[in-house]
């Protein structure tokens, strides 16, 4: 029995190898797709490879005030500030090639420095958006405050523009016959008391706030990873995505080698010797199986020495983690060979299942931003324990524990598909 | 010894098997004649074991054949109609792998896949891959896989199916030499040419039942008549009068047919010159006479009404 079990798996394994179009999909496909994607996705380098946010800047005003802001922004880290016209500004934004375009329109400096003590209207600052990322624009909004806060600040405690915006007020507040007595003499008290200031640090008597007003604090930021100085890996969550989706192809390619079989006579011929189901479809399961964990191993070691994705975790649960994925897989491929009837039949919706299991597990698109209905659906997914198990052994660094909700729920997954593959099966030839 | 009894396999309302029974022994080839669809190859895998049948039974050499792993499996050899083999594999790996099936490994299946690829002539080629075979090639390739194990029993289903003359040569050549070595052969046809050639025996098989099981010989003795006189007539058949000529001692059937008048003798040597005179002397002048024996086109239209090919 041992014997025509070992040749059965060995066969399979023969078949795989000798088979140009499957070494393709399993080795060259994912890595190739993993690779463009680990790139996108920030690359080995943690945050350094991110993309800036392409912002252009049309300042109609060439005050200090907009030469401020305008610097500021440009100094900015998460972006990539150019200056424009507005109309080429928006342009640029109707194509997509800038995300946000800020125009500065004329006076105003001399606008925000009048509003900035007074009750003056605000100036407006021209906010052109590409409405497909909202979430850069937020960014940029978030940060032109700040540097617009800080720029007119500045010039107002420390400018010459200042200093006369604020002799200027001062006049206008004592002249004003409808300000409440009440507001008035604080408002009063409040300029004079920054004009004082101002002839003070003139006459070198103190520090002044030449910096104007700052942000009252300063960030320290840090990626949580497996351990301090781990950066994260964009890579290793790309390749587990495409591990994922072609292990789960090369399920499919085993299912539908079945049918083939059956198709083409070759199941007659194995089911006319003395062979229970047992081993027939045993062997077909194991040696899936065995194809599957050495796919997601080849493929993370490759990830491993081109782009230094590395099992941060326990390598015992990224085993495991690969082994019960490699078991759910065979269980897949089974339940398609039992469930479809010819190949070509069974192929495309056995492709558009398996695609949607992978987008639904993670594997394309974080699933963090998916609905949190969603989030608690996918549950019931498998790729989503393998994603889940696979990020916990790589890149977050998790230890063996981390690895067993996931090993458990794919290792049930894998039953359940071989029960039902057991029991769907067509054993009798077609007469 | 293979023994069927009254088996029987229906798929919803059809009834594709309807209590078949034959009897097969050592050294005996046993056609299964019928048309397409009329229900060999169910037959056929039911006595391998791939279906099981509704009612009936199989017995192999006195024993019932009984579940997947039944041991009584290995005396069975089957051919499938289809070419079950891996092409992206060489022809060794092919047999490696279905000697394996057997638990034939190591010098016992280096022997067995020597003995098989001499057999069927593939010995120089057993290092190429399937794929590059000829259909021809691929259907010996098919057959040797089924010798591996030396089963006592063969059942070859429709096994020369697309191939050329030569090559299907090549296979009764195989198949003449298993019967000398006292092979058991069931071979499903609907070549009557192929069951005349190689079978000792024929069973005529139509809509899933047997319509006769017998030896050549026996089977042509159901006909009214076993040789047929094909004469050309130069006039066509005017004024010819058939009753007159079936009143002939040793006329059996006479009938015209597009110029050419067909009788059936019993004794060709003694009939044919009396048949030829009694034309002559009413003045119907042929240009071409011809023999013909009745063969199992013949018989299956006497025992079905239809003919073979278009059942």
């Amino acid at each position: 029995m041992m014997i025509s079990f070992r040749a059965l798996v060995r066969k399979d394994l023969l078949l795989f190898l000798v088979d140009r179009r499957a070494l393709l999909m399993s080795f060259a496909v994912p890595i190739a797709i993993g690779s463009f994607f680990g790139y996108v996705l920030g690359g080995s380098g943690g945050q350094a490879n991110a993309s800036k946010i392409p912002v252009l800047t049309v300042d109609q005003d060439h005050s200090a005030i907009s030469r401020g802001i305008v610097t500021r922004l440009s100094e900015e880290k998460a972006l990539d500030v150019k200056p424009s016209t507005p109309v080429e500004a928006r342009a640029a934004v109707r194509k997509g090639t800038a995300t946000v375009a800020v125009i500065i329109p004329p006076n105003f400096g001399r606008d925000a420095g009048s509003a900035f003590f007074g009750p003056q209207q605000k100036p407006e600052i021209g906010v052109l958006f590409d409405p497909s990322h909202t979430a850069e624009r937020s960014m940029v909004a978030g940060i032109l405050t700040g540097d617009v806060m800080q720029a007119v600040s500045k010039e107002m405690f420390a400018g010459r523009t200042g200093r006369e915006m604020v002799k200027d007020s001062l006049a206008q507040v004592e002249q004003n016959q409808h300000l409440p007595a009440e507001d008035k003499k604080p408002l009063e008290d409040l300029l004079r008391s920054v004009d004082r200031w101002n002839q003070q640090v003139d006459r070198g008597a103190g520090p002044g706030l030449s910096r104007g007003l700052t942000v009252p604090y300063t960030t320290r930021e840090e990626a949580v990873t497996a351990r301090q100085n781990i950066q994260y890996n964009g890579y290793a969550h790309a390749f587990a995505g495409m591990v994922v989706q072609f292990v789960l192809f090369l399920g499919i390619d085993v299912g539908i080698g079945l049918l083939q079989q059956r198709q083409r006579g070759l199941w007659k011929r194995f089911r006319a010797a003395p062979l229970s189901r047992g081993v027939l479809l045993g062997s077909r399961a194991v040696s899936a199986a065995i194809l599957a964990f050495l796919v997601v191993q080849v493929n993370f070691l490759f990830a491993r020495l081109i782009f230094g994705v590395r099992v941060e975790g326990s390598m015992v649960g990224f085993l495991g983690v690969s082994a019960a994925f490699a078991l759910m897989t065979a269980g897949f491929g089974m339940l398609v060979a039992s469930i479809g009837k010819t190949p070509e039949a069974t192929r495309g919706l056995a492709i558009f299942a398996t695609l949607i299991v992978v987008m639904l597990g993670g594997a394309w698109i974080p699933m963090f931003l998916f609905p949190q209905w969603l989030q608690k659906l996918t549950v019931v997914v498998p790729t989503r324990w393998a994603m889940e198990g696979l990020e916990a052994m790589t890149w977050r660094g998790l230890g063996l524990e981390a690895a067993i909700v996931p090993i458990t729920a794919l290792l049930l997954f894998a039953a359940v598909f071989g029960a039902l593959a057991m029991v769907r099966f067509r054993w009798e030839a077609e007469g | 010894m293979l023994q069927v009894d009254a088996l029987k396999k229906s798929y919803g309302g059809l009834v594709a098997v309807d209590r078949v029974s034959l009897r097969a022994g050592a050294g005996e080839t046993i056609g299964l004649l019928g048309p397409n669809g009329a229900g060999k190859t169910t037959i056929v895998a039911m006595i391998a074991g791939l279906i099981r049948p509704d009612s009936g039974s199989v017995h192999i050499e006195g024993r019932p054949l009984a579940g997947d792993t039944d041991p009584n499996k290995r005396r069975i050899g089957l051919v499938p109609q289809e070419l079950a083999l891996f092409d992206e594999l060489t022809a060794r790996a092919n047999l490696e792998l279905f000697a394996a099936l057997y638990d034939l490994d190591g010098t016992a299946a280096k022997r067995a896949i020597g003995e098989a690829l001499e057999l069927v002539g593939l010995t120089d080629r057993a290092q190429e891959r399937v794929k590059n075979y000829s259909g021809g090639m691929k259907r010996r390739l098919n057959l040797a896989a089924a010798l591996l194990h030396d089963p006592q029993i063969l059942l070859l289903d429709e096994p020369t199916v697309g191939v050329d003359p030569q090559s299907r040569n090549a296979i009764f050549d195989n198949l003449e030499v298993l019967k000398r070595r006292g092979k058991t052969l069931l071979y499903t046809t609907h070549y009557m040419e192929e069951a005349e050639r190689l079978c000792d025996r024929v069973i005529i098989i139509d809509h899933g039942k047997v319509v006769a099981d017998d030896t050549l010989p026996g089977l042509y003795r159901l006909l009214p008549v076993t040789n047929l006189l094909a004469v050309e007539l130069v006039d066509g058949q005017d004024g010819l009068r058939l009753d007159d000529l079936l009143a002939l001692p040793g006329v059996r059937s006479a009938k015209l047919e597009a110029g050419t008048l067909r009788v059936g003798v019993q004794d060709l040597a003694t009939e044919t010159p009396r048949v030829l005179q009694w034309l002559v002397e009413r003045g119907h002048l042929y240009h071409h006479v011809a023999s013909e024996r009745a063969n199992l086109e013949t018989v299956f239209l006497t025992l079905t009404g239809r003919s073979l090919r278009d059942a």
